[in-house]
């Protein structure tokens, strides 16, 4: 398991949350009692298995929905 | 083509308003019904796109959002042929998405201030003894480092070599240098104002004083309360809720306009946003003012705050004892101070340290067959004198007599709170010392200002003697004040309060305070960016200012106000609208998409004004 911390572009709607939110919970490989969505410092934080799922993957899911990731960390 | 279409969102607003302009332009001026009829399905078409895709994409991981309610709506419009609405509503919808994102990065201007002042890179030591700048992330704990004037201090650590002044403000909030120099510790986020230093890493990263602050902080600002919770989960089937009743509406009045109406109003924008944008508005002025708050939940208790517990020591007393009162009963007083001098040399009580700072330089001489008697004092040969120096047991002890004028003096010192330190020389009182931890300057007018804002009992817990408890008690006007006082004492004083149905807050500096600061409603910590008081407690005053216990408690107040405002406005627009729509005919789509967002708005400005509150 690695977790990561996702920055995002600025999040203005609360229904985005709740968007990138089922985006996060449904993809496989992401632990979906750890996905964290902060509205105000419009970071995604959870917990992934590498072997699974990449950041990258995790990134575009992201993207598709269309919200920019501006960087993220993994450890 | 997607992801085209929404990074320009805002060049579509644009142009959707402009057609919208040239439209009703042509309608008024020119009385050209085509040119306004093609502009409006330009418009609506044009502003519809971004927000259709939104729409698809919420759908597409079951999420119903505004935007599906929307994108229905204008679909409708635009489908019995009324292009006014349904490029207004697109236009309008658009537009105040674009104003609430940038009122919003204003409200959290503040936190975002603080969360700039990171260190990005660092000036690390390689191999070969040459310094390279390396990106903040490269660097190790056991590295060594170079600062140079001006430059940021990135990481936590030891200085050395060099020395220079650094602004600590990121982490005390006080702008004020502070001297550094070989063996000095610095912290990540402050600044070399001048000077070069060179440190060795001890914690990086998120582990550094600051990078948990700032951890803290946004934590803080995204965490929720109860209500904000309920608000979540109401929202979560509120919208799909909305969705249902337009569809019944339509059903039974087979009414396009109306139900495409209902679900334009039902969007709920104000409600949503409400409570977060004043928690991050208000958490952002305290960050500001070196007054950490973990939360909404946080700000709500102290709000209600009536009861609040102080620790003395170090908390309303400086936490430095020093003598305050002197008495000398010899003619050659010299002397006998260069002995008392001597034998507090070779001790580490506080009193001993108080004393010494009193007497200053003096001539040392060497002590013989030191007898510490615990509990009492010290007694010893200098200089071929026997000299005792301790409380009063201690004088009764060594036979000294005390005559009526001493006696008196003793009892003066001690009423006014006083440790006591007697001093005789073969047998004769000289000296006597009274030594106290000073109270705090403006301790007591922040007290009243503490008064003033609502909290009814200001109770006082110590270790020390109930004699200098009272003293301070008095001084200070506390309402209840208690010495004697074990940790474990204090812990369960403050759960009887709470059982009591008080709500109490407890002020402590965090370092054996901390089950109070656990137990109590309210932890507040006088952290001077420590570790523990940081981690356990609600409120971290920064820089182990008492100054600051009013305006945090005022800001508290007025964000918990702004929360309740906010909910206000949200839900009364709403029932506004809903009220128009039953009893008038002033509602139509246009109308209640402007007052939704002109009440999104509202709510943002209204938490804006958290940003420039002031204690009055």
């Amino acid at each position: 398991m690695k977790s990561a911390t996702i920055q995002l572009e600025t999040l203005t709607c609360p229904s985005c949350m709740l968007k990138i939110e089922s985006a996060l919970k449904g993809l496989s490989g992401v632990d979906q009692d750890t996905v964290k969505i902060m509205f105000n410092s419009s970071k995604v934080k959870l917990d992934f298995d590498e072997d699974k799922i990449s950041i990258d993957q995790i990134e575009d899911s992201i993207k598709r929905l269309g919200y920019e990731v501006v960087k993220s960390r993994v450890k | 083509m997607q992801n085209y279409i929404l990074k320009n969102k805002n060049s579509i607003t644009l142009i959707s308003g402009i057609l919208i302009a040239i439209a009703f332009i042509s309608k008024w001026a020119v009385a050209d019904i085509d040119i306004f009829i093609w502009a409006l399905i330009a418009a609506s078409i044009l502003g519809a796109a971004p927000i259709a895709i939104q729409a698809y994409e919420a759908l597409r991981v079951k999420v119903v959002s505004i935007d599906v309610l929307v994108t229905i709506a204008v679909i409708g419009a635009f489908l019995i042929q009324n292009y006014e609405e349904s490029a207004v509503v697109t236009f309008l919808f658009l537009f105040g998405a674009y104003l609430e994102q940038h009122t919003l990065n204003k409200t959290r201007s503040a936190i975002k201030e603080l969360t700039e002042m990171a260190p990005e890179s660092a000036l690390k030591q390689m191999e070969d003894g040459e310094f390279v700048e390396v990106e903040i992330d490269e660097v190790d704990v056991g590295d060594i480092l170079l600062i140079k004037t001006g430059a940021k201090v990135p990481v936590d650590g030891k200085v050395l070599t060099g020395e220079g002044s650094v602004n600590e403000a990121s982490i005390t909030g006080e702008s004020i240098p502070v001297r550094k120099e070989k063996g000095s510790k610095v912290f990540a986020g402050t600044i070399l104002d001048n000077g070069t230093l060179q440190i060795v890493a001890e914690r990086v990263g998120e582990d550094t004083t600051f990078g948990r602050i700032i951890e803290l902080v946004e934590e803080a600002q995204d965490s929720k309360s109860e209500v904000e919770r309920f608000i979540d989960r109401f929202s979560k089937n509120y919208t799909p809720a909305v969705l249902v009743l337009a569809f019944i509406v339509w059903l039974f009045s087979r009414d396009v306009e109306l139900s495409i109406t209902v679900l334009v109003l039902g969007c709920p924008g104000a409600l949503v946003i409400g409570v977060p944008v004043s928690n991050v508005a208000g958490i952002g002025n305290g960050a500001r003012n070196g007054i950490l708050l973990k939360g909404s939940e946080v700000i709500n208790d102290f709000s209600r705050l009536d009861t609040m517990v102080f620790d003395k020591t170090g908390t309303l007393t400086v936490g430095k004892p020093s003598v305050t009162e002197k008495k000398y009963y010899s003619e050659n007083i010299d002397e006998a101070l260069s002995y008392l001098a001597s034998v507090e040399r070779e001790s580490d009580h506080p009193l001993a340290k108080a004393v010494l700072e009193q007497i200053g330089e003096t001539k040392i001489f060497p002590v013989e067959n030191t007898e510490v008697v615990k509990g009492e004092g010290i007694v010893a040969n200098v200089g071929g004198h026997r000299v005792a120096v301790g409380n009063a047991a201690l004088m009764a002890r060594e036979n000294v007599k005390i005559d009526e004028n001493a006696k008196a003096d003793i009892e003066r010192f001690e009423k006014h709170g006083n440790s006591l330190v007697l001093t005789s020389v073969d047998g004769e009182l000289k000296i006597l010392m009274g030594v106290r931890d000073r109270i705090r300057p403006g301790v007591k007018e922040d007290l009243q200002k503490l008064k003033k804002l609502g909290v009814k009992n200001l109770i006082m817990l110590s270790g020390d003697n109930q004699g200098t408890v009272d003293a301070v008690s008095r001084e200070l006007g506390l309402t209840e004040a208690y010495g004697n006082m074990l940790p474990e004492d204090k812990a369960a004083y403050i759960k009887k309060l709470i059982e009591e149905g008080k709500t109490v807050a407890f002020v402590g500096d965090g370092v054996n305070d901390s089950p109070s600061l656990a137990l109590a409603n309210i932890g507040i910590a006088m952290g001077g960016g420590t570790d523990v008081a940081i981690e356990t407690s609600d409120v971290v005053l920064m820089n182990s200012d008492f100054g600051r216990l009013p305006h945090a408690l005022g800001l508290a107040k007025a964000t918990a106000r702004n929360m309740k405002q906010n909910i206000a406005i949200a839900l009364g627009v709403v029932l506004v609208l809903l009220a128009g729509l039953l009893f008038g005919d002033w509602v139509n789509m246009s109308i209640g998409m402007l007052v939704h967002e002109a009440s999104i708005l509202a709510v943002i400005l209204n938490g804006m004004r958290l940003l420039g509150y002031r204690l009055r």
